[in-house]
């Protein structure tokens, strides 16, 4: 099976470039075959710094350092990454940390494999527990102007911002 | 092993008093850029720095404190960063070591304070203090200087690793259950975070 979805290197190329447009360098992950065209790429640009993680929580600390040193960066993630980070984002919110999360969703629009469903369906309400703001994204139409706004919220307004992309979207892996 | 028995343990393995080792291997902190670990690690850097702007205090997120050095570390290249955190919060996010190891910075020094115990909970015993060696699984993890401090006899190697700037370093504090100093620290993060960056960025 391939490892990127059909149609994912537009709506990927669109999303990084719109990042690397508004000085996002530093590009934190844990692997996903949902963000596999944005990683992809990521590693590829000689510019960028990109961070595999072991797990989800260590991208949020390790981006408010960056922010302490003056770099911006975003966290790729799965939705059932987000369970992992809950208590990390007491750092962002306590420290009003600008802080970029990229979600691909599961559990969500198509989904196969019911495993995915607490953590997919939790994913909005634990993250807007925490003080995120979501945004879902569902067309790829519609993902050059969320992530711009995403960064300004972020950068300009010191807020954490999730843009969650839906299955519609990235589609539903089949089992 | 009972539990009588492991205390008796902890109280071999861990002699130092970490008010007067912490700062005796660290030397001049301004040398630095410095996130410490939540608890007594806070108190330790709070009381050696006096909260300079080049010190980032956390006070609660347990586990950020490595990988946060890390973020700080990749943004400013030019500066030696170090961070200081204990055994509990090691043990709870212990995959950070992994990730230091996988990029290998060779500007962030890594300085552990172990003394067995959840010192803010009530001094129950870490698994450092029965059957964790965390020397070995940050050098496991990929962190090839690695050191384990236990007499004041060390401190001057020790000292070295953490100002090394070739490699990713770590150094294993052994110390007793002692207390932290008797430190009163800030935790408004928005206003550290603050000067952190006003001092370092403007």
């Amino acid at each position: 099976m391939s490892k990127t979805f059909s149609g994912q290197d537009t709506w990927a190329e669109t999303l990084y470039q719109t990042l690397r447009s508004m000085d996002v360098t530093l590009f934190t992950y844990v692997p996903d075959a949902g963000h596999g065209a944005t990683i992809n790429r990521a590693i590829e640009d000689t510019q960028v710094t990109t961070v595999p993680l072991a797990t989800e929580e260590e991208g949020v600390s390790l981006l408010a350092g960056a922010h302490l040193g003056g770099v911006r960066g975003v966290l790729l993630m799965q939705s059932s990454g987000v369970g992992n980070c809950i208590n990390m984002l007491s750092l962002t919110n306590i420290g009003r940390f600008p802080l970029i999360s990229i979600v691909s969703m599961r559990g969500d629009y198509g989904e196969q494999n019911p495993w995915q469903f607490p953590m997919g369906q939790g994913t909005q309400p634990c993250l807007e527990a925490m003080g995120t703001i979501c945004s879902r994204v569902d067309n790829a139409d519609d993902v050059a102007a969320a992530t711009q706004a995403a960064v300004n919220m972020a950068y300009r307004s010191d807020q954490s911002v999730a843009l969650l992309l839906s299955q519609k979207l990235i589609g539903a892996k089949p089992f | 092993m009972a539990i009588t028995e492991l205390k008796t343990k902890q109280s071999n393995m861990f002699s130092l008093d970490r008010c007067t080792a912490v700062p005796s291997i660290i030397g001049d902190p301004s040398e630095f850029l410095i996130i410490a670990g939540l608890s007594g690690t806070a108190k330790d850097i709070g009381q050696l720095t006096d909260e300079s702007p080049n010190a980032f205090l956390l006070g609660g997120a347990m586990g950020a404190a490595v990988t946060m050095a890390l973020g700080l570390a990749l943004s400013q290249p030019d500066r030696k960063v170090l961070a200081v955190f204990g055994d509990g919060e090691c043990l709870m996010n212990s995959s950070s070591l992994s990730t230091v190891g996988f990029v290998q910075p060779n500007n962030l020094s890594l300085l552990c304070v172990d003394n067995g115990t959840y010192g803010e909970t009530g001094n129950q015993l870490t698994h450092t203090a029965n059957c964790a060696d965390l020397e070995i699984i940050a050098n496991g993890s990929g962190i090839e200087k690695t050191m384990t401090v236990t007499s004041e006899a060390d401190y001057g190697t020790a000292s070295n690793l953490l100002h090394d700037q070739t490699a990713p370093t770590f150094v294993l504090l052994s110390v007793h259950q002692g207390d932290p100093p008797d430190y009163r620290r800030n935790f408004d993060a928005v206003e550290r975070k603050t000067i952190f960056r006003r001092h370092l960025l403007s």
